[in-house]
């Protein structure tokens, strides 16, 4: 079953007709996810043919689901034109809205998120900043890439992209049922309660990795959602032990304010809620296979 | 980016914001005409992006010309909290304060929303008042699509239960400040302490701002507002082209792909430094997503350009970074060092997995260069960049 994205998942890619956008649409083609569509209003009516596969483009993301059907749109469009890119998803209504777009100005990703909010959260975000999600076998909506592990049990949830694919690189042999990266930024869409309550649901899920870092309070919001709320394991791991504090790591939300937001302090949250923390990526995918094989 | 208490008002200003006059120097002498042009008094401040410089003496009441010059004279180049002071305002004397308040615009990144912090508390550090009185905190949140709205900014003014002979003035200023904040696509926008003064009127006495750069694009004048006194020279050059740089202080130079990735590289090393003498990482740097072999070389370049940097470690799992890429980088960016006739005598622990990982290993194996070897897992090859370093 997986969690947000399935075989089912009829995907449009707003941006397609850019380089990363063409590039990544090839990939997730690859990968077997079933696009339905591209969105750019100055090539509405054309069509591009990715080694054999012809997807055509539409003017607006409304038009691409009234003529597809499409539920999930991945969003390659550049920072400047990103919020409007979303408003136009969210107005759509299309359930699932996977924006993979770096460097989105947070006065536009709190707009965005505001405005999603005021229309009731009829369209789930994932993002902004963040490598989208995989369900290997299935679907691809994202920039994960789709060879480096097979279907499983595994449901892993991640604000980095490279560790994201560390982890499910030291986990091949087991697999995942879900991949989902939720992104580095201060104001993101899906967080990791989300995913941890999805994957709870999930029937195809029996194991949950969780890889946090520094910066805000995401993972002790999410450590006391686990003591109350899931019964599966859940192995974690936090980077920016070694970040000094002010200085941003990269994600425009990693930074360490004052005693908050250090990797200790969500360490110590998520073990007090019963969540085994690996030290390195390493050790982490090692507790990981200990507790799903034994 | 954080601001300067006199860029911050200098924003406060242009947004309509009541500051006081004030101009911003950095020789002793310039205080004389400033001091003059405020009509012979004025207030000597430290521009320094540390709180408490009153304390430390960066802040001095002028009565004449001269003192302001022998204040300015004392005050430049003094050391707050390990900033040095470049730079002082010579400000307007403020008129006798009878109340000092707060008010503030952040982020809230818990609730993903934009937050109205007020106080009748001013003067202190909010998290001080916070601690001893929390009640006299208030916490609005605001609609990033609605603002603040003059509805808004008297529900604030209630919030924090301002006097009623200074609310309409309050519910102004925060409309402006809040101006502020979105115009100039600030995280934060802070006034502490928003002074009531013996007239009557309220006026922004010192402030915070701290900018997104994310926004750049669209914020031309920014660009303008950087520090460049402060920047350290790695992180300055390693800006210029384009590389995200964080210079620390250990012995490990450390380049990976992906912020998560090189993070947890950093704590990788300090973990395996712990066995060899302490070693800890030099920097943080991150050549990002789909990096060439130029990026790499660009970046290889800074790091060995660190006095500090004993060994170095290259930590990549390809995504839609190709390992060949990063394999080739490696050995473009010795070459072209050896061609410059800089002697590289660094060790470099490579380790490369993911997406291309066995071509760029042949690569490295290819190229068989002595000073770098690999090693192909993290904790592995971390280890071996700790010992090389400590070995220095």
């Amino acid at each position: 079953m997986a969690i947000f994205l399935t075989k089912d998942s009829k995907v449009i890619v707003q941006g397609m007709t850019g380089a990363t956008g063409m590039k990544h649409t090839k990939l997730m083609l690859g990968d077997g996810t079933n696009i339905v569509g591209g969105v750019n209003p100055r090539k509405a009516g054309t069509s591009v043919d990715f080694d054999g596969t012809e997807v055509p483009v539409f003017g607006t993301v409304k038009e691409a689901m009234e003529a597809t059907g499409a539920n999930v749109s991945v969003l390659f469009v550049p920072p400047a034109f990103s919020k409007a890119a979303v408003v136009e998803a969210i107005d759509a209504e299309i359930p699932l809205a996977v924006v993979i777009t770096e460097g989105i100005a947070v006065h536009d990703s709190a707009a965005f998120w505001a405005y999603a909010k005021s229309k009731g959260n009829k369209t789930r975000i994932i993002g902004p900043n963040c490598p989208g999600l995989i369900t290997p076998g299935q679907s691809n909506a994202g920039i994960i890439p789709g060879d480096i592990t097979k279907p499983g049990r595994i449901g892993l949830v991640s604000k980095s992209g490279t560790l994201t694919y560390q982890m499910m690189y030291e986990l091949r042999d087991l697999g995942f049922s879900s991949a989902v990266g939720i992104g580095g930024d201060p104001v993101i869409g899906t967080t990791h309660i989300d995913a941890l309550e999805a994957f709870e649901a999930d029937p195809d899920t029996d194991l949950i990795v969780m890889i946090g870092e520094i910066g805000g309070d995401a993972e002790e919001r999410a450590a006391d959602y686990i003591a109350k709320h899931v019964t599966k394991p859940v192995v974690g791991y936090v980077a920016g032990f070694t970040a000094p504090e002010g200085k941003t790591m990269g994600h425009a939300g990693a930074i360490v304010s004052g005693s908050s937001g250090t990797a200790q302090a969500k360490k110590e949250a998520l073990e007090a809620a019963g969540v085994k923390v690996g030290k390195t990526p390493t050790e982490t995918a090692k507790l990981a296979r200990e507790l799903l094989t034994k | 980016m954080d601001l300067f208490e006199y860029q911050a008002r200098d924003l406060f200003a242009k947004h309509g914001v009541p500051v006081l006059a004030g101009e911003v120097i950095d020789t002793p002498e310039a205080a004389r005409e400033a001091t003059e042009k405020l009509g012979g008094k004025s207030v000597v401040k430290a521009q320094v992006k540390v709180g408490g410089r009153g304390k430390a003496g960066g802040v001095k009441l002028a009565a004449s010309t001269d003192e302001a010059v022998q204040h300015a004279t004392n005050i430049l180049g003094m050391d707050i909290k390990g900033h040095t002071v470049h730079k002082v305002m010579i400000a307007e004397t403020a008129p006798e304060i009878v109340e000092e308040y707060y008010v503030s615009f952040l982020l809230d990144r818990t609730n993903r929303t934009f937050l109205s912090i007020a106080s009748v508390e001013g003067g202190m550090e909010i998290e001080e008042v916070a601690a001893t009185r929390p009640e006299a905190v208030a916490k609005t949140p605001i609609d990033a699509n609605e603002g603040v709205t003059p509805e808004v900014a008297r529900q604030i003014v209630a919030d924090a239960k301002f006097p009623a002979e200074v609310a309409d003035q309050i519910a102004e200023i925060l409309q402006t400040l809040w101006k502020t904040f979105v115009a100039e696509d600030a995280l934060l926008v802070e006034v502490n302490p928003l002074a009531k003064v013996a007239s009557g009127k309220v006026i922004a006495l010192d402030g915070k701002v701290s900018l997104d750069e994310n926004a750049d694009f669209r914020q031309p004048e920014h660009e303008a507002l950087e520090d460049k006194d402060a920047a350290n020279p790695l992180e300055a050059a390693a800006k210029a082209k384009n590389l995200n740089y964080v210079k620390l202080d250990g012995e490990v130079g450390i380049i990976g792909n992906g912020a998560g990735l090189v993070m947890s590289t950093l704590d990788v090393v300090a973990y395996a430094g712990e066995n060899h003498g302490g070693v800890k990482p030099a920097n943080f740097l991150d050549i990002g997503g789909g990096a060439s072999a130029q990026v790499m070389a660009n970046g290889l370049e800074i790091i060995l350009g660190d006095a500090d940097v004993k060994s170095v470690f290259v930590n990549v799992f390809g995504g839609i970074t190709a390992c060949d890429e990063v394999a080739n980088g490696i050995v473009q960016a010795l070459a072209l060092l050896a061609e410059k006739g800089e002697e590289v005598t660094k060790p470099l622990v490579v380790r490369l997995d993911g997406n291309n990982a066995e071509l760029g290993r042949k690569i490295l194996s290819d190229a068989n260069h002595p000073l770098v070897q690999r090693v192909d897992t993290m904790d592995g090859a971390a280890d071996k960049a700790a010992e090389l370093a400590a070995a220095k």
